[in-house]
């Protein structure tokens, strides 16, 4: 059995929420490489023969199981560009814990590209949780770039939940999903950057089937200097329904744009879009203030419940 | 013991100054309960926020148990004991009733302390406190945090806003049990008639002045009297008049 060390276990912590290597299916990539493999009855964990990266294939009917796949850099200097195809059979109902972290202590760029394809069959359902994670006192910057392709076939529900709290320089994440008749997508986005961060979030979901619902909920803050740009776009192409949601908060010299779009192509379409940017509001850092928080704690609590 | 001296408080809109509060001089004094009333804008909640430091007087100084307090901030002043229950709680989007609640509570009594402000634990904990919650609700958690902290004053901006009838007369039971418990002041800002019947003594501020104060006995009537159309002293004539002289 692989052991860890305390870096391995910190990142895999906090993108993974494993505190020790899961008895399930599981696959551990480090620095470019896959350093542990498992796979279980019903879900298969294989590599890709033609290019980095694995298949992840859970068989039809599957329950309650779970499938880790956390990618960790613990190297200045590594590029890592991963191809992760996962297939969820028709009528399994699983859930997908991916994330990534990186440790760099170096004074190199270290850079983790994740381009996913995911295609939930009919009728299955799946949780997907995608934590990013950066640590490590070095000046080389940590940057991840995910790209996301979500293929939804007739009566699939899909829950994402995106999340990006600390650490992590640059990230330039791409998401798209296609839903076919009756499916039913719950996109959930919380996004933190400080320091000199900049974050690009653009996602494009398309309803194609009659039935179909997708809703993001987008949720962040800009520290510091940071910027973030979300671009969460809906195109409804049936009689379907879509909302997209942003909500930002912007502290010190904090900068975010935010254009959530809307398109409809089927005269049955319900969609709608709101989105707000402001500062933490007066009255909350006040009230707080008078239960005996200092300013800060204030600001603290507040933060912390607008993201969980 | 709470001494206000002169305190005055002037707001400005940018334009031009609006004075406030204007050289308030008040004595509260340990276990009393005081109704604060008056007309809207008068300066109630002005003067609540003075004392609990949210905003700062333009002049003069607050005393808390011979302490002067003036200069302290809101936070040194929660610590103290100062305590306010605001009249428009705010909302937190996501934060959770149960987070809000831990701040001033302590882990055992979270239930305890919905149950008493006629909310279901399990139905309220997990709920979180943004738009999805009524004002009525809102008010009742707002007082839930209140009464959570061991305070030796505790100001309540109408208690009774948003909330309904039926279940307000409980409210009231636990702010005056809360009271009971003793080296309380309490002061309740309130228009409602029950309320300022129960209080020791009745404050009643109009135009940023203590225009009037002293036992509800003196002062319950002098208000009743000046809500009160006296056509009948003043222009004679029916209840049915149509015309007034």
């Amino acid at each position: 059995m692989m052991k860890l060390n305390a870096i391995e276990n910190e990142l895999l912590k906090n993108v993974a929420d494993l505190h020790k290597i899961p008895s399930g299916a599981v696959n551990i990539r480090k620095n470019g490489e896959g350093v542990l493999r498992h796979s279980t009855a019903n879900i298969e964990v294989r590599p890709k023969s033609d290019k980095p990266g694995i298949d992840v294939i859970v068989a039809p009917g599957t329950k309650n199981e779970a499938v880790h796949i956390p990618v960790m850099i613990t190297m200045s200097g590594v590029i890592d560009v991963v191809y992760n195809t996962i297939i969820i059979g028709e009528g399994a109902d699983v859930t997908v814990v991916a994330g990534c972290g990186i440790h760099n202590s170096g004074s190199e760029k270290s850079q983790h590209d994740g381009i996913h394809e995911i295609i939930v069959k009919k009728g299955a359902r799946m949780r997907y949780i995608e934590k990013h994670y950066g640590e490590g006192e070095g000046s080389g910057t940590r940057v991840l770039n995910p790209q996301t392709l979500l293929i939804m076939e007739e009566n699939s529900m899909a829950e994402m939940e995106l999340v990006q709290i600390k650490g992590v320089d640059n990230t330039v994440r791409d998401t798209k999903a296609k839903l076919a008749e009756g499916a039913s997508l719950i996109v959930t986005e919380r996004l933190l950057t400080h320091g000199n961060q900049e974050a690009v979030s653009d996602m494009t979901i398309e309803l194609n089937g009659k039935g179909a619902n997708a809703q993001v909920i987008s949720r962040s803050v800009a520290k510091d200097t940071s910027k973030q740009v979300f671009t969460p776009v809906v195109i409804a192409r049936a009689n379907s329904k879509g909302h997209v949601e942003c909500d930002s908060i912007i502290m010190e010299q904090g900068k975010i744009s935010s254009t959530p779009a809307i398109t409809a192509e089927h005269p049955d379409a319900q969609l709608t879009h709101e989105a707000a940017i402001g500062r933490i509001a007066e009255e909350q850092l006040l009230k707080l203030m008078t239960l005996g928080l200092t300013e800060e704690e204030a600001e603290d609590v507040i933060l912390r419940g607008f993201l969980q | 013991m709470l001494k206000l001296e002169s305190v005055d408080l002037n707001v400005s809109n940018g334009h031009e100054d609006f004075s406030i509060l204007k050289g308030i001089d008040l004595e509260l004094e340990d276990n009393k309960f005081y109704a604060l009333t008056g007309p809207n804008g008068g300066g109630k909640t002005s003067l609540a926020k003075v004392i609990m430091g949210i905003y700062k007087n333009n002049k003069g100084k607050i005393f808390f148990d011979g302490l002067d307090i003036t200069n302290l901030s809101i936070t040194e002043r929660a610590k103290a004991g100062i305590s306010y229950a605001f009249q428009n709680p705010p909302r937190f989007k996501g934060m959770k009733i149960e987070e809000l609640l831990k701040i001033s509570a302590d882990n055992n009594s979270l239930r305890a302390r919905l149950r008493a402000v006629g909310l279901c634990p399990q139905d309220y904990l997990d709920r979180e406190c943004d738009t999805s919650l009524s004002g009525g609700e809102m008010k009742r958690i707002e007082l839930a945090t209140v009464l959570s902290r061991p305070s030796k004053v505790v100001m309540y901006d109408e208690p009774e806003a948003g909330v309904d009838l039926w279940s307000f007369e409980s409210l009231l039971q636990l702010i005056r049990n809360y009271h009971k418990k003793g080296n309380v002041i309490s002061i309740v800002i309130t228009h409602h008639e029950r309320v300022l019947s129960l209080a020791d003594e009745i404050i009643l501020l109009a135009d940023g002045k203590i225009t009037e104060r002293g036992p509800r006995e003196k002062v319950l009537p002098l208000i009743q009297k000046e809500s009160r159309c006296c056509w009948q002293a003043n222009c004679g004539g029916n209840d049915d008049e149509i015309e007034c002289y």
